[in-house]
């Protein structure tokens, strides 16, 4: 039997941030990093990409603002380079009503956070970005919201907490754990069994495994959301774009490729570990993007995809202290926007594992939100 | 009433339709050429006038037979030609034909999708002047085009012979033929002579003819690169240790084809690696059937078989979608077609040892030769990843973009696993396979547009 002081559960971003900055910070730490399969295989290697602080809920934006720092020294943190740019991001409106909407989000963010970020009018936007279709009436351009590359970002989170000694055990998949007196024992589905002292739960859309093992399951949906990809074009958009009431966001890579994804979100098959792009989606998203970019008129979809993603009714993350069992945390369920997050969640993990606080607020994610009202009272 | 969608116009899903017309079915047939005959009997555009002498050859009956069955067959099938199958999800089949995109929900379906050309690249196999040797064909069978004066022919498999007689009746006469299978090794085919002498005649006819003409054929070659400034000059290969230039203008290049298998895939059908011709093939019963149970497969599609095994085929998939309808089947026929069927295996067998996919060449190939010519990446891009951990070629394609251009793998698949089990030391089966996904072929976005 092996003896960690903590085992992570998941090698996406979530837990190989983790396991990263806690061998950083605690260097003869004994860590093991528990993957079912490859490293950043699910959704943490598979997303659309998007690096955006503005447009998140108030209560994510010190998470997310940590996390953007990180970010920024992504590079020399990773040892490669992950396509990481600020690009900048837009949200089109193509209503009057809908104008309000950006108008409340650009001053929360820059009044309340200090973002760059400003209101273009339809002028504005036409100067700036000519490609954009004309009726729309105006966007929020947030200059310092970005992207970088998914499938190497979470390839080089995996690498990189191996070069930090974390003892990294791809392809072992987790079956059972459990609580006795001071120790967690972690059980793999080829009968391997592991000890430590702390757990993290990082299992991402199959993080109700762990919770419920230890009596606080949530109530998670796991979906997919759909994304697909262009042949190259000239590179012509360089922000990051969505629109206030359709359901596309698209960017161009440098590449020349357009990616684009969009809803309706689709079933998947977390117990199989499957995922489907719909047809119809593909077809509703080429459709789209013409709307926004008349240019895009003349690309072709090469292909499509999607991933895995766990969501929760209040589309916030858990992430925090078990409410059960001292000396398990978790950080899951990012309701797809948790890859920005995932460098942010990774220093919050490691503080709870090393010293049982965070400097970040994140009590809106406390996982006792979903406790049955009995059990909350009894808590509080 | 059961919609039966029948995917390709070959000869599978000609003979499987024609079962399910007898059988008083109406199946719909998409099928992306815009005329019936699939692969080897592709049928030339309108206003060509060349005989099926001229065209199909020795084959030129069976082409006969086979377009006029489906000729018979018009009004009675929901026939679409120039239609794409681009995605397949759950019961329902998209298509795209003329600018507009459809779709057909479908209680049981037949895939006879056919194959592709497999081809392990050369230096200089990008140059202008330089064809895949089925797309060679094509140009051949449908307009009469020949890639340059003179060209060369390089890879291995019956159709490297065919071609090069084709070519002479064409009036061209081919620079040579240079077969990576040493010759003792073709020899093993006469151990399949007994399972199909026909077929063994007409490719020794194919070999006396080149000799005939004075066609160099070159066995057991090592092809080192295809040179040009910047189209094609000439070709350069090893043969017993010695470096030959053969000067051409063209190059007609394949190793051997590659079922077409996305639509299987997208459907759920699972795969196993196939040791003989080292490939990801669906999982199928003799007849046809998958594990799906509303999917049926037919022809190359499902594993190379050649166009006879195809009709078998055909026949079967529809016999036994029949059968699982609780419809009649005749019993005789489908034991008839069974025993065929196991003779051409043997047959297949040997001519699968008589001409090999040539994998040990990816371990050769220099650091600079492209693979993925989609994406522009060379073997050398591939062995870095693989030493930078990429323990398979999903990951390989997540660090490198392998596979992730507009074919998505269809054409370098084969030759990147290679390229990649050489450098890590393992399995081929360990390295797994390029998982398609839809679009099955690039999906213009004004076409949908216009269509919602
Ligand atoms: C298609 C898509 C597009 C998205 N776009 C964006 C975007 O643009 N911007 C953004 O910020 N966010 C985006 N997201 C969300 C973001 O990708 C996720 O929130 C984030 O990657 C979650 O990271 P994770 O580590 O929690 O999950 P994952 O990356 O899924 O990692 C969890 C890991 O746990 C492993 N695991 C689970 N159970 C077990 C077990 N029993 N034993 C061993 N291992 C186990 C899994 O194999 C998996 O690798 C998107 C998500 C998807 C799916
Ligand atoms: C280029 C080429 C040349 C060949 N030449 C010869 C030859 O000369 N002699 C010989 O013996 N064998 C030849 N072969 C092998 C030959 O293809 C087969 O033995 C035979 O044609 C197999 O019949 P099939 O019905 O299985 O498939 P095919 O004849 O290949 O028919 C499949 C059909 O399905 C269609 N299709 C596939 N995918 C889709 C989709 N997503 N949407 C819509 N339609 C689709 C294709 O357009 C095609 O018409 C050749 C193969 C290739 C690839």
């Amino acid at each position: 039997m092996s003896v960690y002081d903590t085992i992570i559960i998941g090698g996406g971003i979530m837990g190989c941030s983790t396991a990263l900055h806690l061998a950083r910070a605690a260097p003869r730490m004994k860590i093991a990093l528990l993957e079912r399969g490859l490293c950043g295989a699910q959704a943490s290697g598979v997303n659309f990409g998007n690096v955006r602080s503005n447009g998140r809920p108030v209560s994510q934006m010190p998470l997310s603002l940590r996390s953007r720092e990180i970010w920024s020294r992504i590079t020399e943190l990773l040892g490669v380079d992950c396509e990481y740019e600020r690009t900048g991001a837009l949200k089109i409106a193509f209503r009057d009503e809908d104008l309000a909407v950006l108008e409340g989000h650009v001053r929360d963010a820059r009044d309340g956070f200090g973002l760059a970020v400003e209101m273009l009018g339809s002028a504005g936007l036409r100067q700036l970005f000519p490609w954009i279709a004309s009726g729309a009436v105006g966007a929020r351009h947030s200059l310092d919201d970005g992207v970088a590359n998914p499938r190497l970002v979470a390839a080089a989170f995996g690498a990189a907490t191996r070069r930090h000694g974390v003892d990294v055990r791809e392809n072992f998949a987790v079956a059972s754990v459990s609580h006795s007196g001071a120790a967690f024992s972690v059980v793999g589905e080829g009968g391997a069994a592991l000890v430590a002292r702390s757990l993290v739960n990082c299992a991402g859309a199959w993080g109700n495994l762990v919770a419920s093992s230890f009596g606080e399951a949530v109530p998670m949906q796991a979906l997919g959301p759909q994304m697909g990809v262009t042949e190259p074009l000239p590179f012509f958009i360089l922000p990051s774009t969505s629109t206030v009431n359709s359901p596309i966001y698209f960017r161009q890579v440098r590449r020349g490729n357009i990616v684009f994804g969009g809803g309706p979100r689709a079933e998947v098959r977390p117990d199989l570990v499957r995922h489907y792009s719909l047809p119809e989606n593909t077809a509703r998203h080429a459709a789209l993007l013409r709307s926004v970019a008349p240019a895009l008129k003349s690309a072709r979809v090469i292909r499509a995809w999607s991933g895995i993603e766990g969501y929760l009714p209040d589309s916030l993350p858990i992430l925090g202290p078990s409410a059960t069992t001292p000396g398990l945390v978790h950080g899951f369920g990012f309701c797809g926007s948790g890859f920005q997050l995932g460098p942010g969640v990774g220093a919050v993990l490691a503080e709870l594992v090393l010293g049982g606080a965070t400097t970040t607020p994140i009590a809106a994610f406390d996982i006792r939100r979903f406790a049955p009202a009995a059990a909350q009272e009894t808590r509080a | 009433m059961t919609t039966i969608v029948i995917v390709g116009a070959g000869p599978a899903g000609v003979r499987a339709a024609e079962c399910l017309v007898a059988a008083g079915c109406r199946p719909i047939i998409l099928d992306e050429n815009d005329r019936s005959g699939g692969q080897i009997y592709r049928r030339q555009p309108p206003g060509f006038v060349r005989s099926a002498q001229t065209l199909y050859g020795t084959e030129a009956a069976k082409a006969e037979a086979l377009h006029r069955s489906f000729d018979t067959l018009a009004g009675k099938v929901d026939y679409r030609p120039g239609t794409i199958a681009w995605g397949l999800h759950a019961g329902v089949i998209h298509t795209v034909k003329a600018g507009r995109v459809d779709r057909i929900a479908f209680d049981r379906l037949i895939l006879a999708t056919g194959a592709t050309d497999r081809i392990m690249p050369v230096a200089g196999w990008t140059r202008p002047g330089v064809f895949s040797m089925g797309g060679a064909q094509i140009a051949l069978k449908f307009q009469g085009c020949v890639p340059g004066r003179r060209p060369a022919l390089v890879g291995t498999g019956p159709l490297l012979y065919l071609l090069a007689n084709q070519y002479l009746k064409a009036g061209v006469t081919p620079a040579g033929v240079f077969d990576t299978t040493p010759f003792r090794r073709q020899l093993r085919l006469v151990g399949g002579l007994a399972w199909d002498p026909r077929t063994l005649l007409i490719g020794l006819r194919y070999r006396l003819e080149l000799v005939r003409w004075g066609v160099p054929v070159r066995c057991g070659i090592d092809p080192l690169a295809i040179e040009g400034d910047p189209a094609v000059t000439g070709f350069v290969y090893a043969k017993s240790g010695k470096r030959h230039v053969i000067a051409c203008d063209g190059v007609a290049l394949g190793h051997g084809l590659r079922s077409e298998t996305q639509l299987a895939e997208l459907a759920g059908v699972s795969f196993a690696f196939d040791r003989r011709t080292r490939q990801w093939l669906p999982q199928r019963d003799e007849e046809g059937r998958t594990p799906l149970g509303t999917v049926y497969l037919a022809g190359d599609g499902a594993g190379i078989g050649g166009a006879d095994v195809a009709e078998i085929e055909g026949k079967l998939a529809a016999w036994a979608l029949l059968h699982d309808l609780n419809a009649a089947v005749d019993d005789g026929e489908r034991t008839r077609a069974l025993r065929q069927l196991r003779r051409a295996a043997r047959f297949r067998a040997a001519l699968d040892a008589g001409f090999p996919w040539p994998h040990d060449i990816a371990a050769r190939l220099d650091d600079g030769v492209v693979v993925c010519r989609c994406e522009t990446l060379t073997a050398g891009e591939l062995r870095r990843v693989a030493a930078e951990g990429a323990p398979d070629l999903g990951r390989a394609k997540a660090l490198s973009r392998i596979g992730m251009g507009r074919c998505q793998g269809r054409y370098c698949g084969s030759a990147c696993a290679e390229i990649l089990s050489a450098a890590l030391g393992c399995d081929i089966a360990d390295v797994g396979r390029l998982r398609p996904q839809a679009p099955t072929k690039p999906l213009h976005v004004d076409d949908v547009e216009a269509s919602l």
